[in-house]
């Protein structure tokens, strides 16, 4: 320790400087996030699984469900996923206002997705068909509804970041949280495609 | 070449999650294409049994999930350095094993206790 030239050389690394470390973790670490999201949706697909034929002498699925509301909003939800793919798309070229243009478009057809299913819900609440009128309707709400709750926050989130992008520009900063937003808004359309397929096509079967 | 591999892996960080035109319009064709195929299925009743119907729908799901991972998520074996393909396959087990397990327990469930408690109702009823 006397020898000050001995300390300089015999600096300790407690880490590894030639492992890959990725520059940005934000877009591994929101990943992350979006399985972790995946297992709520799991858990709610399980517990849909388990209930949705326990009708308590209510109505089932084949009668409550109209199959041309989902084709559209299934359509709608769909166009959305590729409408922010192109705002992607003009993002990488540095593109400011077409970004804008196809990040409000998907915003409405978000919105549009929101219109028709709240307009669902209310109808089987109409008809007596509410969350409390059985199992299988409360885990067909409770599953249905933290869908559309995450589409609804996703353009909040969306149209957080058209205000920034208005302010900012095209920054590194807004360009990460777009990444970041497409992931959730892809994702959610994978939740959906679960949710049309187990939840309205299998449910009108029987 | 190694150095140049890795070179290219960090320069093409930014655009990991980010695909092409064409990548967007094949996965929006295909999305379209299997979205259609079960819908048309279940509304022109295309099989007279629900379960081959039901079988269908699953499987047409499960390729148009993975359409979507790869083709709008662009999931491959590179981003992060592997690390999202890993995270995602210990989800995808964690899913199976919830969805499977919990089907499995209640129907035996249902299985083992409905039937028997009527049984046992009935037995108490033809008791003395």
């Amino acid at each position: 320790m006397s020898d000050p030239s001995a300390s300089s050389v015999a600096e300790p690394h407690f880490y590894s400087t030639h492992e890959h470390h990725p520059e940005n973790g934000t877009l591994l670490g929101f990943w992350l996030y979006l399985m972790s999201d995946c297992l709520i949706f799991a858990c709610l697909f399980a517990v849909y699984a388990v209930l949705g034929r326990s009708y308590a002498g209510g109505p089932a699925g084949a009668e409550l469900f109209d199959l041309s509301t989902v084709a559209v909003n299934t359509s709608l939800l769909l166009l959305s996923s590729i409408t922010y793919g192109f705002a992607m798309l003009q993002m990488q070229r540095g593109r400011l206002r077409p970004t804008l243009v196809w990040l409000g478009i998907t915003g409405c057809l978000g919105a549009g997705f929101i219109f028709f299913e709240l307009r669902e819900f209310a109808h089987l609440i109409a008809d007596g068909a509410g969350p409390q009128r059985s199992a299988f309707l409360s885990s067909f709400f409770t599953l249905v509804g933290t869908h559309g709750l995450h589409v609804t926050f996703g353009i909040v989130w969306l149209v957080t970041l058209m205000v920034q992008l208005g302010k900012h520009g095209l920054i590194a900063e807004n360009q990460r949280r777009l990444t970041c937003l497409s992931m959730f808004w892809h994702f959610l359309d994978v939740v959906w495609i679960g949710v049309f397929s187990f939840v309205y096509l299998m449910g009108v079967l029987s | 070449m190694r150095a140049q591999s890795e070179h290219d892996s960090h320069a093409a960080h930014g655009s990991a999650h980010s695909g092409s035109l064409k990548d967007y319009l094949t996965g929006f064709v295909l999305a379209v294409v299997l979205t259609a195929i079960p819908f048309w299925f279940v509304m022109g009743k295309s099989f007279s049994s629900s379960t081959t119907t039901a079988a269908v729908i699953l499987g047409f799901a499960a390729v148009q999930m993975v359409v979507h991972m790869v083709y709008f998520l662009h999931m491959n074996t590179k981003s992060e350095g592997g690390w999202t393909l890993l995270a995602l396959l210990f989800t995808v087990m964690l899913v199976v094993i919830a969805l499977s397990g919990s089907l499995w327990v209640m129907y035996h469930l249902d299985h083992n206790m409905m039937p028997a408690s009527m049984h046992g109702m009935h037995d108490m009823r033809n008791m003395p």
